[in-house]
């Protein structure tokens, strides 16, 4: 390769990145412009709350994720950070509820109130809880986690004992007229500040902090040979994660106007992390992915089914076993074979798994159903229900038949499609080295 | 010596031991690094050559005596201490950020002596002498084409070439090498002790060398390094003919080494 030939490759790069960028730009709007759409396309009360607690765990999820993605720290205690941020701001409402200061303003810079308590929890906490990476990071978050979460009872006028505190987001002046009464409100709210944390903790993945903290996930004792301090590396990405995610809870105490001692507790700890591992760790995106998909399934599903708890943990002992970087990871992967369009080779091996995944997942979950109708349950004595309009009698031997024979006949038909799928992805990436490396050959 | 002494000690370790348990590893080296200078430490395994880097680096600290940096104390500094003082070391065994590309890992080297530290209000790609500096590194070791392939997925001798781009893009001017040609072939290793000349033009360097061409190529002085003791340091001729050295080598592979001259085209 000569030097004009890298010359050339380096302005093809140079150009690649400028439309990458424009690209993203557009991409960008016309997010935003989904976003602000939405509410008039699912404007039922249900859809419109669904959304506003998607937007806050989307902050959440990402503010986790500068832990465990970015610096590799796996923490088990991140919801005392969202929970101390929104005791705060629920605070705030109140007094300036009570006090008759402020109006709809208030509520706005409500969430940054939340924001800097969740930073506050990370200054005084972190020193304690970065001492120490891996393994011994874990178990010092998981135990300052329970700490906090069991000190909220003995404290009922902080936290509200078990009622908790509740305040009303609507009060003195309307801003432009926006009181933050109707839900819409605050949907626009949840997006705007959403939009403003996730562009911050973006533009900080490209700052030397979060280099660092790459350098220190990756290895923490060379960093200390660069000359940096991976504790204060630590430190200084947990304070932070602690500010975005205390905007989370700020915004959740606008949302719900209530705030109570268990938002503190290791289920919160433990749903975030959850959602930022099923939407995946390795791209800045993934959490979001995360939050909106495990946001729906726990509050759809809990609609439909009891049995939403046990679908919801195979499903993530699923994609832990099958795709551990996430959804994330398979949109990645089919990135540059799309790009080449490559993936139009894969889509009959898709479609031919199609019906045979969703037998078995129906055989799976008749089954489940069935047994939780006749193990004397919760759903105990509803042991009919109706399905496509025809009655599903759980006594009698016909729905356990056509279940077991969809799991079976589906898993084995699943079994010999599944491996066209593999096969052929193998051909896809050979194609698509062997086309990568032909462009850069040009 | 005295000539040596003209010119001043930028690293000096004085009366340095070090135990594990009650394994002496390292027993009371005095030794004065001149500023400018390229000094090879040789000695047969075990002789305690990494760890006296481990202690001059901040990595273990010694059990007794004192080790100054500029005339600064650094006996008990920790690694990153002594790295923002201006000395930077390199590993034998490649230990870089892996899932970082290799401009990357030059510019979170670059990062804390250009006065980026823990800057979390500006994108790195605003900060012109981090980038400047990463860049030319990454030139200087030849991976100006590998710039955006993570760490991990480089080859040996391409790790090893980022190896010493990290530890110098530190802008120390104390530069510590831990086998920097180790497990490299006759090709690779000319590239790399042509590339550690190349960077370490104006600094102090520091590196233990099993490759005799390289240490009688490189060094301006040798200092070697037998059971935790410095038996003899001076001018490469000097050692050659050093009769201790000759005696303390004598059967071991680096005997037939000095005794006989180039040892890698004996392998090959």
């Amino acid at each position: 390769m000569s030097g004009a030939d890298v010359a050339n490759g380096a302005i093809a790069k140079q150009a690649a990145a400028a439309a990458a960028n424009g690209s993203a730009l557009w991409a960008g709007l016309a997010g935003i412009a989904a976003l602000i759409a939405l509410p008039f396309v699912f404007p039922q009360g249900f859809a419109l709350s669904l959304m506003c607690q998607m937007g806050i765990a989307t902050i959440f999820a990402l503010s986790y994720n500068m832990l465990l993605g970015q610096t590799g720290l796996l923490s088990f205690g991140h919801a005392v950070y969202f929970g101390l941020g929104a005791f705060c701001a629920i605070h705030l409402m109140r007094w300036t509820g009570s006090a008759r200061t402020g109006g709809a303003w208030t509520i706005v810079v409500l969430p940054l109130i939340g924001g800097l308590g969740g930073l506050a929890a990370g200054l005084i906490l972190g020193g304690v809880t970065t001492r120490r990476a891996g393994t011994i990071f874990a178990m010092i978050s998981l135990g300052v986690g329970e700490m906090v979460a069991s000190i909220a009872p003995m404290f009922p006028a902080l936290f509200g004992g078990e009622a908790g505190i509740s305040a009303n987001r609507v009060f003195g002046a309307p801003l432009f007229g926006i009181t933050f009464g109707p839900q819409r409100q605050v949907y626009y709210l949840i997006v705007g500040w959403a939009i403003v944390a996730a562009l911050g903790m973006r533009a900080l993945t490209k700052t030397p902090l979060g280099r660092m903290a790459n350098a220190v996930r990756d290895n923490p004792e060379r960093a200390q040979f660069v000359g940096y301090n991976p504790q204060r590396v630590r430190f200084l990405m947990l304070t932070l994660s602690g500010f975005f995610a205390g905007i989370a809870g700020g915004l959740s105490a606008v949302n719900y106007e209530i705030v109570t001692g268990e938002t503190l507790g290791a289920q919160t700890s433990a749903l975030v992390l959850l959602m930022a591992f099923i939407g995946g760790i390795g791209q800045f995106y993934g959490p979001i992915i995360g939050a909106v998909l495990v946001t729906f399934l726990q509050t759809a599903l809990s609609q439909y089914t009891h049995a939403w708890l046990f679908y919801f943990g195979l499903f993530f002992l699923f994609m832990v076993l099958k795709a551990p970087g996430g959804i994330a990871s398979l949109v990645e992967l089919h990135r540059d074979p799309w790009r080449l369009g490559l993936t139009r080779w894969i889509w009959p091996q898709y479609g031919a798994v199609l019906i045979p995944a969703l037998a078995t997942v129906a055989g799976l979950i008749g089954l489940v159903e069935l047994v939780y109708r006749i193990a004397g349950g919760v759903d105990a004595g509803e042991t009919s229900w109706r399905l496509f309009g025809h009655a599903v009698v759980a006594t009698s031997w016909v729905p356990w038949a056509t279940a077991i024979v969809l799991l079976v006949a589906g898993g084995w038909l699943l079994a010999k499609t599944w491996s066209g799928v593999l096969c052929q992805w193998k051909t896809v990436l050979r194609a698509t080295a062997r086309g990568d490396a032909g462009e850069t050959r040009k | 010596m005295s000539g040596q002494h003209a010119r001043a000690a930028v690293l000096t370790l004085s009366g340095v031991n070090k135990s594990f348990g009650r394994t002496e590893i390292i027993r009371g080296v005095d030794l004065d690094l001149i500023e400018g200078e390229r000094h090879a430490l040789i000695g047969p395994n075990g002789a305690g050559k990494s760890t006296l880097f481990n202690l001059m680096s901040g990595r273990l600290h010694p059990s007794s005596g004192t080790i100054a940096l500029r005339g600064v104390d650094i006996t008990r500094s920790s690694p990153q201490a002594i790295n923002r003082m201006g000395l930077a070391r390199s590993f034998q065994v490649t230990n870089l950020f892996h899932r970082m590309t290799a401009f990357e890992n030059l510019r979170c080297a670059a990062s804390w002596s250009l006065g980026a530290r823990y800057m979390f209000w500006r994108p790195i790609d605003s900060l012109p002498e981090v980038n400047a500096r990463a860049g030319e590194v990454l030139d200087a070791v030849g991976l100006a084409r590998r710039r955006d392939v993570a760490a991990s997925e480089l080859t040996y001798a391409e790790q090893r070439a980022l190896e010493i781009g990290v530890t110098i893009a530190c802008g120390a001017d104390v530069i510590l090498l831990d086998e920097p040609t180790a497990g490299m072939s006759r090709s690779e290793t000319e590239a790399a002790v042509a590339l550690i000349r190349r960077v370490t033009e104006g600094r102090t360097l520091v590196m233990v060398e099993h490759d005799m061409d390289v240490v009688f190529g490189l060094a301006d002085r040798v200092s070697v390094l037998v059971y935790g003791r410095v038996i003899a340091s001076g001018s490469p001729d000097a050692i050659h003919a050093d009769a201790k050295v000759q005696e303390a080598y004598l059967g071991t592979e680096l005997g037939t080494e000095l005794g006989t001259g180039p040892a890698k085209a004996q392998q090959h």
